[in-house]
């Protein structure tokens, strides 16, 4: 990701800040020329994994940060999400769609998340919280182009 | 978030706009239908076309607000679906527990 798309954010474990990561990833993503529609299903895997970081990592101490990083690893955007809780068992997840969990009100972020994004994996953080990673392939114009070019020749 | 309430043909329409998320809405949901509900109402339906950004806690409120409503012996349908707020409804199976409507004069038609 060029310099200019690339952030890194540290907030405290407030809800309202979740408003602050997505202005800032929308103008980041909106330079990459990444549209509207994905755009908007990128924000909310990312919101999830911040609401997740603030409210089961942080357990909303406003003392305690959520570093967001995004940068471009080849054609991936690729974006961190940290906390600085007691850490987290994936396996441990329910699968909201099973019959007896559709009705509860909650259990879906992580769903959220794999269904928004192309991976995610979960990380210990040294010295104590998660990492959440999130990828999404962007699509190449440099491939479109080179495409076009060989089926013009 | 904003709810607006109002009465039309014996169904107290929830008019929603903007985003239902954490700490940004999704109380207020909570709340607009409880509220609906203690006040008596038995047949509701809340009016999505503003909704902008649906996250998991928002969905999970949608649910809060059904089984609510449900257990308390009234009806909640929805309406109006904005395109994204459709698709996370589908992708995570609660379409098919919303008894969901494309315009308000169906859904007050079938109450």
């Amino acid at each position: 990701m060029p310099e200019n798309h690339r952030f890194h954010l540290a907030i405290g474990s407030r809800f309202e800040n979740i408003e602050l990561v997505q202005v800032v990833l929308n103008d980041s993503l909106e330079r990459l020329g990444m549209d509207g529609e994905a755009r908007h299903w990128v924000d909310i895997a990312v919101r999830e994994a911040v609401a997740n970081a603030i409210k089961h990592g942080n357990q909303q101490d406003p003392g305690k940060k959520v570093q967001v990083e995004a940068e471009l690893v080849g054609q991936d955007l690729v974006i961190r999400v940290e906390d600085e809780g007691e850490g987290f068992d994936p396996g441990r997840l329910q699968d909201p769609l099973a019959p007896e969990n559709l009705l509860k009100p909650n259990g879906r972020g992580i769903f959220y998340m794999k269904s928004f994004m192309d991976e995610i994996h979960y990380d210990p953080r040294p010295g104590g919280g998660t990492v959440v990673t999130l990828r999404k392939r962007l699509a190449s114009p440099e491939a479109g182009s080179a495409e076009r070019q060989e089926t013009q020749a | 978030m904003k709810v607006s309430v109002r009465q039309r043909e014996g169904v107290t329409v929830l008019d929603i706009e903007g985003k239902i998320t954490i700490g940004s809405g999704d109380l207020e949901l909570r709340n607009a239908v409880q509220q609906a509900v203690n006040d008596g109402a038995k047949n509701l339906l809340i009016n999505l076309g503003k909704v902008t950004t649906l996250d998991s806690s928002g969905v999970g409120e949608l649910v809060s607000s059904y089984t609510t409503a449900t257990s308390r012996g009234a009806k909640l349908k929805l309406v109006n679906l904005p395109p994204k707020v459709q698709d996370v409804l589908t992708i995570t199976q609660l379409i098919t527990v919303f008894d969901v409507y494309d315009t308000e004069d169906e859904a007050i038609a079938s109450f």
